[in-house]
């Protein structure tokens, strides 16, 4: 903590007297149990390093293996690839659950009771066969003519299978996510918006939506880091060039099926690490206008002048009161 | 039953101005059946243009409901309103059959109706800037450019022009309150509804938002306000009306009702609130 200048005078024009200085309260806990953690953090790497049974030789060489990278490449397009499917059905799907219309309530909740009571592995499957289910695709009438005929195979390949299979899944639970975040909004900020003349559409991608994603982006960071995992899962399909089975199919060539393990394990760390700080910084952005003690949310500083009680909520030291009223 | 009958219109084309508001017969149920609230139980009001009317009444009274019936915030159960000369909410066609109007056309109405809140209900994630731009720019279509300067004007007038740049929760209620009646104005509303604008405010900040309304007032906007200042309704009033159990017990001129009350409901409201 610093203490302003003494030599400098505040904003309010008074200098501030001596500080008080006082012995901190003693915290002997924090020494010993920093020793305790300090202790079991290098006898647990020291089990890593020392096991030769891990081969970190294999390991390094495996890391940078061109196959092995490629499965990154594809695993990252299979977890973003169906995150943004999905992101874009749930608000659907979520917009349709608190719709007037009976038609699309009901319609939504069919398809999310459907999609979560299924595991995604027999629906991944199941993508995988479609080409078997059904051997042509066509437009035209239903139950009439066919205008054009597709051959499944070809427009639904290994890919789309999984990517579509990935995204559907997906889109069930992110659009409770969704649902709760709008649910979150203040019912008063819509009818404001009401009175100004703005359609309901509207309100929604305004003034409703970018309120809610203040509730919406944290759970859905951390359903993009479960979907990085859940990418393994394609092998269903099946699917075989994300990282997972890449590694895998390494190992078993190899006989070395411990450290390649390891190698995708590192590629999974590594890019849950920069996910986690993508969401900080979108948390940070969405936070935006709502005070959560000045760690957070602003665009630009606050300005100086007349902003004393926003200064006590920076200081953390008071709990927030969105009524809080300030004389300036 | 409520006669669910729609009065006809102010006749077009005789003497007097229409006025800016004119509601007849108004009812309000919330809820179905028996159980129903029946909050409002046929209210008439007229409000001339470019006057202001203050309506006063025990908490329950109705008087919020009514005001929120004034811009289709509430759906009437029975009777008309109309602003401007227009029916709110319906269409009457030449059988008289009444048809409902679609959503767009009802957001359509609403816009020339400015409304504030008790609570203020700034968008949180947008600037006071940004507040007062969004109508004009999205509703209007208004070029960004347009709006921002009209924007900044609104806000030099309510005596915020340096704190634009700020988001409502870096705003202390008085201002917040203030920005809420930019925002409305930013869409030049025939009308100005004002729903206890003061209420959520400390004492001391009450002031600053009533010299912002009584401002308008002088300028010639036509407002309707929910208020329990009896002060602000003697000072800028030309008309107040007085509501207690879903009915107008008595209104005219400020001097009458607020110094001389002839019914003995009012005679206790404003022995309390004075």
């Amino acid at each position: 903590m610093s203490v302003p200048d003494l030599a400098e005078p505040t904003r309010g024009g008074t200098t501030v007297p001596e500080p008080l200085r006082a012995r901190p309260v003693p915290r002997p806990g924090r020494w010993v149990s920093g020793a305790i953690v300090l202790v079991l953090a290098a006898m647990v790497a020291h089990a890593l390093v020392t096991n030769p049974n891990f081969r970190w030789d294999t390991v390094w060489l495996y890391l940078r293996d061109v196959n092995v990278v490629r499965g990154v490449g594809w695993t990252l397009v299979l977890t973003f690839g169906s995150m943004a499917i999905a992101v874009v059905l749930a608000v659907l799907l979520a917009v349709m659950r608190r719709s007037d219309n009976p038609v699309m309530r009901w319609v939504a909740w069919c398809y999310i009771w459907f999609f979560r009571g299924t595991p995604i592995y027999t629906q991944l499957v199941f993508w995988g066969l479609i080409s078997v289910l059904y051997p042509r695709l066509s437009l035209g009438v239903p139950f009439g003519p066919e205008l054009l005929v597709f051959d499944t195979r070809t427009v639904i390949t290994a890919f789309w299978a999984a990517l579509i299979g990935l995204a559907l899944n997906e889109a069930a639970y992110l659009a409770e996510i969704v649902r709760a975040g709008l649910g979150s909004v203040d019912t008063g900020q819509a009818e404001a918006a009401r009175a100004l003349g703005m359609k309901e559409s509207r309100i929604l991608r305004r003034i409703v939506l970018p309120q809610a994603m203040r509730v919406i982006v944290p759970p859905t960071g951390n359903e993009t880091i479960s979907m990085l995992k859940t990418t393994s899962l394609v092998v269903a399909v099946p699917f075989t060039l994300e990282i997972t089975y890449a590694t895998s199919a390494i190992g078993s060539r190899t006989f070395e099926p411990i450290p390649l393990l390891i190698v995708a394990a590192l590629w999974y760390l590594l890019i849950t690490s920069v996910l986690m700080v993508g969401q900080h910084h979108l948390e940070r952005y969405y936070g935006r206008g709502f005070d959560d003690g000045g760690r957070a949310g602003r665009r630009r500083p606050l300005p100086a002048g007349p902003g004393k009680q926003a200064a006590i909520r920076a200081a953390s030291t008071t709990r927030d009161d969105p009524f809080a009223e300030v004389t300036p | 039953m409520i006669d669910g009958q729609v009065s006809t219109a102010p006749a077009p084309g005789t003497a007097a101005p229409p006025a800016v508001v004119e509601a007849r017969g108004v009812h309000k149920v919330f809820g179905q059946g028996a159980g129903g609230l029946h909050v409002l139980r046929g209210v008439d009001l007229t409000v001339p243009r470019g006057t202001v009317t203050v309506i006063l009444g025990p908490s329950g009274s109705g008087k919020s409901t009514l005001l929120r019936c004034l811009n289709e915030l509430e759906e009437i159960t029975a009777g008309s309103v109309h602003v401007d000369g227009e029916l709110l909410g319906y269409r009457q066609d030449a059988k008289g059959v009444l048809h409902r109007l679609h959503p767009t056309r009802i957001a359509a109405q609403r816009s020339r109706i400015g409304m504030v809140f008790q609570r203020f209900h700034l968008f949180g994630h947008m600037t006071a800037l940004e507040n007062v731009m969004e109508a004009p720019v999205q509703v209007r279509g208004l070029s960004k450019r347009t709006a921002r300067t009209r924007a900044l004007e609104l806000l030099d007038r309510v005596g915020l022009s340096d704190r634009v740049g700020h988001y409502p929760a870096q705003l202390s209620g008085g201002q917040q309150q203030r920005v809420a009646i930019a925002r409305a104005l930013a869409m030049d509303p025939e009308l100005m509804l004002f729903d206890e604008p003061t209420s959520a405010l400390d004492p001391e900040l009450v002031g600053e938002v009533l010299a912002v309304m009584q401002d308008l007032a002088a300028s010639g906007m036509t407002m309707v306000v929910v208020t329990h200042e009896i002060g602000f309704a003697r000072q800028v009033a030309d008309h107040v009306v007085f509501m207690d159990d879903g009915v107008v017990v008595e209104q005219g001129p400020p001097a009458d009702v607020l110094d001389r009350p002839s019914e003995p409901r009012l005679q206790e409201f404003l022995a309390h609130v004075l």
